[in-house]
């Protein structure tokens, strides 16, 4: 909520982020997908779901709906902005930090990783840090002898409006690569626009508290999967009338 | 021993391979400045072409500036991109820039030199199909195919800046004359995609990635595709381009229906 107030005061994130910038890219481009969107769910079965529920649904696992273009960019954008806050910058802590050290090596490979995955999205785009818990390296397939190592940090990168929901992920941190997210402040330099942006506007306690609600939703998610399982064992214990064929009742028919 | 050429462009001879020493001194300075100490390697490159007119020639419509960041650093970032893709892989030296978008495109699974050499082959046509002065309608055997493929100029000309209005993410909008067809159609594209690859045959395309106009007309993309349709683009290229395209696809004959 606090971002919102400040971005409506266009100029909080300069020099970093102009305020022309925030006008088109905020005023504009978002304002234009939240509008559209409501235009296309209006009155359809779409209109009552949150957000997140959109997206997946009209993601329609790879064939999009109308919807999911202005619902997944909406959602983005959204994202984006609570990335970021004035005087942002350096290094995460805590366990954010751990748990970088231990699936990138160091805080200065995940920067090298996510600056690159940033600067080579070819054509439109997003680049994300993602909590993946228990998911293979398949994207959507569910891992069938889950451990605690396959829960990790990855680095991810998308095209045009979609984002790492779609594949069950959990996002932490988006940039935007969309050249109207970086045009007008820096023209095709991009490599320079991901670098102030990861030391002077990322908002890592935005992200530390991502992790936490992405944790306990991986935590819960397991138990009720336990539980889901008791139930289905219990339930297959009970059933005694299995039929089962004996090889004496085809010789009394001889 | 037999003479030792000291033409740097000559195919390495066995000697110089065998005997880097051997090189007499004088061919030391004449040598490529990519560091090989060794035997002179074969270099073929792609230059920068420039637009067929000046960078603020196409003001107030498509600004200096746009021009000097889309042309200058973009468009010759993909050069320097497809010629370091050429200097590790000589396979790819004997194709024309025509052929190598069709062979790199791979059939929809694109290698590594596909993006670099199609966006320089789409921005070399892009600049092309502008001009100071452009817009207003075609002439002649250009407009008489578009009547007859869209039913009037107007309808050709809704159809294009609608298709770049609905076009989502970064990509181009085509007129493009398809070959087993044999007529015209508005195509849109994603990303580098260029009708090439379906074996058709550009006509004139329109850049809507954003760079090409947010520095001029920042989201605002009905009124950039109708300040080109209006004042940019040069129906003289696709009269040239018709002209050859027509060798290659007859347009005349009628179509047979097939029972």
């Amino acid at each position: 909520m606090l971002i919102k107030f400040l971005l409506s005061r266009q100029n909080a994130l300069e020099p970093h982020m102009s305020k022309d910038t925030l006008e088109y890219h905020w005023g504009k481009h978002h304002r234009a997908y939240v509008e559209n969107l409501n235009k296309q769910i209006v009155g359809t079965e779409l209109d009552g779901m949150s957000l997140e529920d959109v997206i997946i649904v009209s993601y329609n696992k790879g064939n999009m709906l109308p919807p999911f273009n202005n619902a997944a960019q909406a959602w983005n954008h959204e994202f984006f902005w609570e990335s970021m806050k004035p005087g942002g910058g350096g290094k995460p802590s805590g366990e954010l930090l751990e748990l970088i050290e231990r699936d990138f090596g160091s805080f200065d490979r995940f920067l090298e990783e996510f600056k690159s995955a940033a600067a080579t999205q070819f054509g439109s785009g997003w680049a994300w840090l993602a909590y993946k818990a228990n998911r293979l390296n398949v994207d959507n397939a569910v891992n069938p002898f889950p451990s605690e190592k396959d829960k990790k940090l990855v680095v991810v990168k998308s095209p045009n409006a979609v984002n790492p929901l779609v594949w069950d992920y959990s996002p932490l941190l988006t940039i935007d690569v969309w050249e109207h997210a970086y045009f007008l402040d820096f023209e095709n330099r991009r490599p320079n626009y991901i670098s102030v942006f990861m030391d002077k506007l990322v908002s890592w306690e935005v992200v530390s508290k991502r992790l936490e609600i992405a944790k306990a939703r991986a935590t819960k998610r397991e138990m009720e999967e336990e539980r889901r399982k008791k139930e289905e064992e219990e339930e297959n214990s009970e059933d005694e009338a299995v039929e089962v064929y004996v090889d004496g009742d085809e010789s009394e028919s001889e | 021993m037999g003479s030792v050429t000291c033409n740097p462009l000559a195919p390495p001879s066995t000697h110089l391979l065998l005997n880097p020493s051997k090189i007499p001194k004088f061919c030391h300075s004449r040598r490529q400045l990519h560091g090989s100490q060794r035997a002179s390697k074969i270099i073929a490159y792609y230059g920068l072409k420039t637009p067929p007119y000046k960078l603020d020639a196409l003001e107030p419509y498509m600004s200096k500036r746009t021009l000097e960041v889309h042309w200058g650093e973009l468009h010759r970032g993909y050069v320097e991109g497809l010629n370091k893709h050429l200097a590790k892989d000589d396979v790819l030296y004997g194709y024309t820039l025509d052929e190598l978008v069709k062979v790199s495109y791979n059939s929809g699974n694109p290698l590594p030199v596909f993006n670099n050499a199609v966006q320089v082959w789409n921005h070399d046509f892009f600049w092309e199909s502008m001009q100071p002065g452009g817009g207003d309608i075609p002439k002649y055997g250009v407009l008489e195919q578009i009547e007859k493929d869209f039913g009037s100029f107007t309808n050709f000309k809704e159809k294009f800046i609608g298709a770049a209005l609905t076009l989502f993410g970064s990509g181009y909008v085509w007129l493009v004359l398809k070959r087993e067809e044999r007529r015209l159609a508005v195509v849109k594209t994603s990303n580098a995609i260029n009708p090439l690859v379906w074996n058709d045959i550009p006509i004139i395309s329109l850049d809507m990635w954003e760079h090409a106009y947010y520095l001029d007309y920042k989201n605002d993309k009905g009124t950039y595709a109708n300040v080109f349709m209006n004042h940019l683009v040069s129906w003289n290229a696709a009269m040239s381009r018709m002209a050859r395209a027509e060798a290659f696809v007859n347009l005349g004959e009628p179509k047979i229906p097939i029972a």
